[in-house]
C-alpha cells in the first residue's frame, strides 16, 4: 500500500471539508488553506521520489481489482503534474491571503480552492477514463462557482461563455466515453488500451480519438474552441485567475496526452497531423489575439492559448525528443504564466488598474517588481537561461528534425511575437511616466508590510522556480526524458496497472 | 417570507415530518445491500425540511434546526473524507470497506455506513442551503 498515490487527493479534500466546517473562522481558515496546500506540495514531492525510484505506482481504490474498481496510477508525467499542482496550490494560497477580499472568504473561497486543488490532483492520478470525467466535473464545479465570486456583471458574461463551453466539451467527452464502453467493454485506461489494440474497426476508433480530441481541445483551449478562455479569466479576483491560468487548461493538455499516448496511437497519421495543424493554429491565433488587447490579464489570456500550441505540438509531432519538450514545456509554463498573473495583481494593487494605458513608471516606484516582472516574461518569450529557451529550444528541434517546417516556422515567430507582447507590457506598466492622474480616481489603500510580504513571497518562490528550471536544465530535462520514454511506451503503463490486480487480464 | 397559513398544510406538516425522517433514517441505514442509502434518504429529510418551512416559515425551521445548513455540508464532506481513512491503518488502498460488530447489540458498524452518513448530512445540508437562499431572496 503506497498513500502517497492517493494522499494528493485526499489532502485537499480534507483540507476543502474542514475548511467548510470552520466557515465562521477566517483565521482557521487562512491556516488551513497555507498548511493544506503546504501538505499537498509535501506529499506531491513524496509521490514525485517514488515514482522515480520504483516505477509507475499503482493503487486500487477499495481493493476492488482492476479492470473493475477504480485504479489510481501514478507514472512520472502524473507525478511531475502534481508537484506543479502543489507547488501552484501553495503559492496562489499564500498570494489569497493578501489579495481575496472578506466578502469573498466568507462566500466559501478557501473551500472552492481546495475542492478544484483535488479535481486537478484527481484528474492527474486516475487510472479510468469516466472517474476522469468525474474529476474534470469537480473541477469545472468548482472553478465556475470561483469564476462568479463577487457576482460582477464582467464575471456573469465570462462565466457563461465558459460553463457553456466547457458543458459542451463535457457532453463530447461523455458521450465518447460511452461509445468506447460500448465498443471494449471497460473503463480502465490501460485495460481499454489492452483491448482497443484487438478490435477490428479501425474507423469507430478514428471517430472516438477525434471526439476526444475535440473534448479535450476545448478544456485545454486549443484552436477553434479557445474562446471561451480570454473571455472570462480576466474577469475573478486575481489570485482565482492566477490559479485557472497555470492548472485549468494544463489538464486538458495531460488529458491530450494521456488519451494519445496510451489509447489513440494506433493511427498516428491521421489523428497526430489534426493535433499539428490544431497545435499551430493555436498559437498563431492567441499570439495575435494577446496583440491587439491592452488589458494586462487579456495579454496574458491570450498567451495561454498561444502556449498551450507549444504543448500540443510536442505531442502531435510524436518523437521522443518532441513529448520530451511537450513535458518539459508544461513544467516551465504552469509556473511562469501563474507568475505573470500574480505579478499583474500586485500591480493592480498598487495602481488599481489593469489597462495598460493607465499604469507607467512603476520602474521607477518598484524597481524590485519590475525585475520580477522581466523573469517570468522573457522566460515566456524563450530568453536564455531562463526555463522557456529549453523548452522552446527542445520542441523547436523536435520540429525540424521531423521536418515540420512549416510548424516550426511558426513556432519561432510565434516566439518573437510573445517577445513583442511581453515588451508592450514592459514599456507600458512599467517604463513610461505615469500617466495625468484623472480628476475622480478613488485613493489606494496603502499597501502595510505584511501584505508586502504575502504578495511578493509567491512571486519570487515561482520566479526562483523559473531560474532554477533554466540554470538546472539538464536534470529536468532527464526527468521530462524519463516520463516521455513511459508515455511513448505503455504496455509499462498497462502492465503496473493489470499486474497490480493479482490476476492475468482476459 | 410566504406562510401559507392553511390549517391543513400545517397539521399535515406537523404530522408528516417525523415520519419523514424516520423514513430517512430506514432508507439511510438500510441502504447498504439494498435500495436506499445517504442519497435518497438527505433528499426525504430534506423535503422534510422543506415541506415545515413551506407550513411554518424561515424562523421556526431555523429555530427547529439549530444549526446551519452549511455545517451540515461541511460536517457531512468530512466525515465523508474520514471514512477513507481507517483502511490505511489495516494497510489496506484508501476506501476498502471496514467492518467492525459492536458487541451487545451485535449491529455491524462499517465505514460504507460512515460514508452514507457523510453523503446524507452533505444532501441534507446542499438541498436546505439552496432552498432557504431561494427563500431569503423572496421579497415578501
Amino acid at each position: 500500500m503506497r498513500p502517497e498515490v492517493a494522499l494528493p487527493i485526499l489532502i485537499p479534500l480534507m483540507a476543502g471539508a474542514t475548511s467548510l466546517l470552520f466557515w465562521r473562522l477566517r483565521l482557521a481558515q487562512r491556516l488551513l488553506a497555507v498548511g493544506g496546500t503546504g501538505a499537498l506540495l509535501l506529499t506531491s514531492l513524496w509521490l514525485l521520489h517514488s515514482v522515480s525510484r520504483d516505477g509507475i505506482l499503482v493503487m486500487q481504490m477499495g481493493d476492488w481489482p482492476a479492470p473493475f474498481g477504480i485504479s489510481l496510477v501514478a507514472d512520472l508525467f502524473g507525478a511531475i503534474m502534481v508537484v506543479l499542482t502543489g507547488i501552484i496550490g501553495f503559492a496562489v494560497a499564500l498570494y489569497s491571503l493578501a489579495t481575496i477580499g472578506r466578502g469573498h472568504e466568507a462566500f466559501g473561497y478557501f473551500p472552492l480552492m481546495h475542492l478544484l486543488l483535488a479535481g486537478v490532483a484527481g484528474a492527474f492520478l486516475t487510472g479510468d477514463i469516466f472517474n476522469l470525467y468525474v474529476w474534470f466535473e469537480v473541477m469545472l464545479v468548482a472553478s465556475f462557482a470561483l469564476l462568479i465570486l463577487g457576482s460582477e456583471k464582467a464575471q456573469m458574461e465570462g462565466a457563461i461563455k465558459y460553463v457553456t463551453l466547457n458543458l459542451l466539451s463535457s457532453v463530447i467527452f461523455l458521450s465518447a466515453v460511452g461509445l468506447l464502453y460500448g465498443m471494449v467493454g471497460t473503463l480502465n485506461m490501460a485495460d481499454i488500451a489492452q483491448r482497443l489494440s484487438q478490435v477490428e474497426e479501425s474507423g469507430m476508433i478514428d471517430v472516438l480519438a477525434v471526439m476526444f480530441m475535440v473534448a479535450f481541445g476545448i478544456k485545454a483551449a486549443a484552436f477553434p474552441l479557445f474562446f471561451w478562455l480570454p473571455a472570462s479569466y480576466h474577469t475573478p479576483p486575481v489570485a482565482v485567475s492566477a490559479l485557472f491560468a497555470g492548472l485549468l487548461t494544463k489538464v486538458g493538455v495531460y488529458a491530450l496526452f494521456r488519451v494519445f499516448t496510451l489509447i489513440f496511437h494506433q493511427n498516428p497519421g491521421y489523428t497526430h497531423e489534426i493535433l499539428v495543424w490544431g497545435a499551430g493554429l493555436t498559437m498563431l491565433s492567441g499570439v495575435l489575439g494577446a496583440a491587439a488587447q491592452y488589458e494586462f490579464r487579456r495579454i496574458l489570456s491570450f498567451h495561454i492559448v498561444s502556449q498551450i500550441g507549444y504543448m500540443i505540438l510536442g505531442l502531435a509531432l510524436f518523437t521522443p525528443l518532441a513529448l520530451i519538450g511537450g513535458v518539459f514545456y508544461i513544467m516551465h509554463h504552469i509556473i511562469v504564466k501563474t507568475n505573470l498573473f500574480l505579478v499583474s495583481g500586485f500591480v493592480n494593487r498598487l495602481r488599481g488598474s489593469y489597462d495598460l494605458k493607465k499604469l507607467g513608471g512603476l520602474y521607477r516606484t518598484h524597481p524590485w517588481l519590475a525585475i520580477l516582472f522581466l523573469i517570468p516574461a522573457l522566460s515566456l518569450a524563450g530568453m536564455p537561461p531562463l526555463s522557456g529557451f529549453f523548452a522552446k529550444f527542445i520542441v523547436i528541434r523536435a520540429g525540424i528534425e521531423a521536418e515540420a517546417y512549416g510548424v516550426t516556422f511558426i513556432a519561432l515567430l510565434v516566439g518573437l511575437l510573445t517577445l513583442y507582447s511581453m515588451i508592450k507590457i514592459w514599456a507600458e506598466v512599467f517604463w513610461k511616466s505615469p500617466p495625468e492622474p484623472g480628476e475622480n480616481e478613488p485613493e489606494l489603500a496603502p499597501v502595510s508590510q505584511r501584505e508586502m510580504w504575502q504578495l511578493y513571497a509567491p512571486i519570487v518562490g515561482l520566479a526562483l522556480c523559473t531560474v532554477f528550471i533554466g540554470l538546472n536544465g539538464q536534470p529536468i530535462y532527464e526527468l521530462a526524458s524519463a516520463s516521455a520514454d513511459q508515455l511513448l511506451d505503455p504496455t509499462r503503463y498497462i502492465d503496473a496497472v493489470m499486474s497490480d490486480s493479482g490476476e492475468v487480464a482476459p | 417570507m410566504v406562510k401559507s397559513g392553511t390549517l391543513i398544510l400545517s397539521v399535515a406538516a406537523r404530522l408528516l415530518m417525523p415520519l419523514q425522517l424516520l423514513f430517512s433514517l430506514f432508507l439511510l441505514l438500510r441502504g447498504h445491500d439494498e435500495p436506499g442509502g445517504g442519497f435518497i434518504a438527505g433528499l426525504v429529510a430534506a423535503g422534510a425540511f422543506a415541506l415545515y418551512l413551506f407550513a411554518y416559515g424561515l424562523t421556526a425551521t431555523r429555530a427547529m434546526l439549530r444549526v446551519s445548513p452549511r455545517d451540515l455540508v461541511g460536517l457531512g464532506l468530512f466525515l465523508g473524507v474520514l471514512s477513507t481513512l481507517p483502511a490505511w491503518w489495516n494497510d489496506q488502498a484508501f476506501f476498502t470497506a471496514q467492518w467492525w460488530t459492536i458487541p451487545l447489540i451485535d449491529y455491524k458498524f462499517s465505514t460504507p455506513l460512515i460514508f452514507d452518513i457523510g453523503v446524507y448530512l452533505v444532501v441534507l445540508g446542499s438541498v436546505l442551503t439552496a432552498v432557504v437562499a431561494l427563500v431569503e431572496n423572496d421579497p415578501d
